[in-house]
């Protein structure tokens, strides 16, 4: 088991290496410049020299570089060029929405896809596994944004139970920032509770017809508990993967629900630093993206070994 | 049982009070910084102009110059030297007190060799700044400048103390009626009443600017009531929607954003005047303002605002006629037509308009190739390095009619004749002269075809019945709530 986390964990510090490496070189070729951009329609040329020099633009790439990465190895990830604060606590405050957010949503998926999958599945083939496959169907189809849009519509503007957008920030409350992220977390859940309770449904179907299972029954269980007992477990290796697949999808790829939504989380603040430039910011946040990817690979594998013991024991050998 | 009743209802008023002397307004772009002295983003002073910070004059709602810091000035004969004297008792939000010496470091900042300050050039005929006592200030001119006072009370010249200057970005300290309170980047900004401010007691007691991004989500957040007024309202296309319900109000008015289909001056075909003559008389302004402003919006045949007092209607000069454009285009031996590439930023005027062009344009033979960009490659390609045949922008800078006469400006208008009117303008001092010098300004460009003048950009006002003193328009961009009030909530 030791071993097994080890190799996992050198093989991340490398990918993170290489990012970083990758990153900065696909930064440097973008074109545009952030002084030029806060300027604007001035074009004011020698402001924006000034400006550059304040930014520590003028440096050679090579010592950017160098103090970049030796920068967040001490947890120092520089200071953003628009907002003129530390890339951290910026960063730091998007996180406090857009983690929870992911983990609501994931929340909110899991609880309505393994039920459904698992129910579908041991009724497979009868009208409750096509009813619930169809919605299954919808739910993939549909784009997150239109539902969303539907969801502000009914409960916002028309029924006013929650508001239609912003975030109040964790000082005003754990309640109010769930009832403020509760639309936008089922906007993000519903698409990802349909594909994974797809996912569900046909890893629960493939362990149906293991041996094992019919050993069970042959012991006495009745269905439902051999599936439960012996089936559950090991149809979760795959909805794991895409579980993990999801959280990183979810952490930054739900910009255009946090626009909907005005939250002010990690995509909007991504999308915004390209839109101006704030390249620091851009860099910061891509390398903490690739960490947040790797690490989840790392908990996902790790998981895998918990759920799956044959992992274990194969790799302490 | 009389000191109860006293006792529950000051209680009670001040509920009443707190509970809606408040406003929530919507914010499409989120100001960069909250620094109005670096940088040109226009979010800025939306946030700040009026509220934090004060210059020496101030620029009300429909463009003239008012008292601001300084309560009266003397202009020399020769128009170069202004004497202003400032306001007494006037604090900064940290408790220092105003002094004529901040006019000088904040002016003496702005054109400082290292200056960040996007519009530099209003500083740069200032030779002497001096400090006659703690209440006035002479500022001397290398000569007479017509905009000068006008242009310090743009919110690039606001007075700063040295004391906290360089932390303006994040924790602005100004003189203004509201103080900053906090920001939650991507969230909302607050500003708190200044009980301490010289003026006027503002009536608000609390402001929130919310960043809504997305333009639905403005009219959802309207309509959920989670925010009282929208200012800027980001989508014409659901204006109408308010229209029909009493709870709202609907203020359409003028920005300072002359629309233009720039065009490169220097670049063949375009250097042609029958080329650029051709092009104005194949634009359909109504077509284009009902298309893509859905009606909201000003046609000009000038760059210049409808609603300055020194603006002429010269949409007639080039009068939408495909039969005159295709015989100019005949006259340039064009007449089979060419390709040209239409280069957009982002903003959705842009875009809309963008296509409508294109086809307009198509009529006559001319091949659209539309190539939508981010402002960053827009600045880089279009602004700086002038790669491009045509774009779509709207300058908001107020009467900036002067940038025609910078020969290495984007469109690349090379005239003496305009330049020297310029000039004259800058020295005049005389009302009625530069009046005429203007109207002779704008004429000039409209004739020449510079560029496609194509209309005036609306601002779209939202808010709740109610709430009252809000701008109708955007001479420049502020969102002054010193004036704002909420109907019923003080009493």
């Amino acid at each position: 088991m030791i071993h097994f986390v080890l190799k996992r964990l050198a093989s991340l510090v490398l990918t993170l290496l290489v990012a970083t490496g990758v990153i900065f070189i696909m930064i440097e070729v973008v074109p545009g410049d952030p002084a030029a951009y806060m300027m604007g329609l001035s074009n004011n040329a020698e402001a924006a020299d000034a400006l550059r020099s304040q930014m520590g633009l003028d440096a050679p790439a090579w010592d950017r570089y160098k103090s970049w990465v030796s920068g967040m190895i001490a947890g120092d990830f520089g200071i953003s060029y628009t907002y003129r604060i530390p890339v951290s606590e910026l960063v730091g405050d998007r996180m406090m929405v857009s983690v929870p957010l992911t983990i609501y949503a994931l929340i909110l998926s899991t609880i309505i896809a393994i039920p459904v999958g698992v129910i579908a599945a041991s009724k497979r083939g009868s009208i409750v596994d096509t009813g619930l496959m169809g919605f299954a169907q919808i739910g993939v189809a549909i784009p997150n944004f239109w539902f969303a849009i539907l969801l502000v519509l009914l409960f916002s503007t028309s029924l006013q139970w929650f508001s239609a957008g912003g975030f109040p920030g964790w000082d005003a409350g754990i309640v109010e920032c769930l009832k403020a992220l509760t639309l936008p977390a089922i906007s993000l859940a519903l698409p990802q509770a349909a594909i994974l309770s797809r996912v569900m449904r046909t890893s629960m179907l493939d362990v149906m017809n293991e041996d094992y299972i019919r050993t069970a029954r042959a012991k006495g269980l009745t269905k439902r508990q051999a599936l439960i007992r012996h089936g559950l477990r090991n149809a979760m290796i795959p909805v794991l993967t895409i579980l993990g697949l999801q959280f990183s999808f979810l952490l930054a790829g739900g910009i255009i629900i946090e626009s909907i939504f005005s939250l002010p989380g990690l995509g909007r603040l991504v999308f915004q630093s390209i839109a101006q430039r704030d390249l620091i910011v851009v860099k910061s946040i891509v390398t903490l993206l690739v960490f947040a990817v790797v690490m989840i690979t790392f908990i996902v594998d790790m998981a895998y070994a918990v759920v799956d013991p044959r992992l274990r024991e194969g790799n302490s050998k | 049982m009389r000191i109860l009743i006293i006792l529950l209802s000051i209680i009670f008023c001040h509920n009443s009070a707190s509970a809606q002397s408040k406003i929530s307004l919507g914010l499409q772009l989120e100001p960069p910084n909250l620094d109005p002295t670096s940088g040109a983003a226009a979010a800025i002073d939306e946030v700040v102009y009026g509220n934090i910070f004060e210059g020496l004059v101030k620029i009300d709602q429909n463009g003239n110059i008012k008292p601001g810091l300084a309560l009266y000035w003397e202009i020399s004969s020769d128009r170069r030297s202004y004497v202003f004297h400032l306001a007494e008792g006037v604090t900064f939000h940290d408790g220092t007190l105003f002094h004529a010496n901040d006019v000088k470091y904040s002016f003496n900042r702005a054109r400082a060799v290292n200056s960040t300050n996007a519009k530099k050039y209003i500083f740069a005929p200032i030779t002497n700044i001096d400090v006659f006592d703690a209440l006035t200030v002479m500022i001397s001119l290398d000569n007479a400048r017509t905009d000068f006072l006008f242009n310090i009370g743009l919110g690039d010249a606001v007075i700063v103390s040295e004391k906290t200057a360089s932390e303006n970005a994040f924790n602005p300290v100004g003189t203004g009626p509201f103080m900053f309170k906090d920001w939650v980047r991507g969230d909302r900004i607050s500003l708190v009443r200044n009980d301490n401010y010289w003026g006027d007691a503002p009536r608000l007691e609390r402001v929130d600017f919310k960043i809504i991004t997305d333009p639905l989500s403005a009219y959802t957040a309207m309509k959920a009531g989670d925010i009282d007024a929208f200012p800027n309202y980001p989508a014409p296309e659901n204006l109408f929607l308010f229209n029909n319900d009493p709870s709202y109000e609907v203020i359409v008015g003028l920005t300072a954003g002359e629309t233009i289909l720039g065009t490169n001056n220097k670049k063949a075909p375009f250097d042609n005047i029958l080329v650029r003559k051709a092009m104005a008389h194949a634009i359909n302004r109504q077509e284009l303002i009902d298309g893509a402003m859905f009606g909201n919006a000003a046609p000009i045949g000038s760059h210049f605002a409808p609603d300055h007092p020194d603006y002429i209607d010269l949409t007639g000069i080039f009068p939408h006629d495909l039969d005159k454009a295709r015989a100019f285009l005949k006259e340039a031996g064009l007449e089979k037509g060419f390709t040209a590439s239409l280069k957009l930023p982002p903003p959705i005027y842009a875009r809309r308009t963008g296509e409508l062009i294109a086809h307009q344009l198509g009529k006559i033979g001319i091949d659209v190739e539309i190539e939508n960009m981010e402002w960053a490659q827009w600045i880089d390609q279009v602004l700086r390095n002038k790669n491009f045949d045509l774009t779509i922008v709207s300058h908001v800078e107020p009467v900036d009619i002067n940038i025609y006469a910078n020969p290495n400006y984007y469109f690349g208008y090379d005239n003496e004749d305009f330049q020297n009117i310029i000039k004259e303008i800058d020295d005049s001092g005389d009302a009625t002269e530069t009046s005429s010098l203007y109207k002779l300004a704008q004429r000039k460009i409209a004739d020449d075809a510079v560029n496609g003048y194509l209309f005036q950009l609306g601002k779209y006002g939202v808010w709740k019945r109610g709430v009252k003193g809000m701008w109708k328009n955007y001479p420049i961009r502020s969102n002054d709530l010193s004036a704002v009030y909420i109907e019923g909530a003080d009493e």
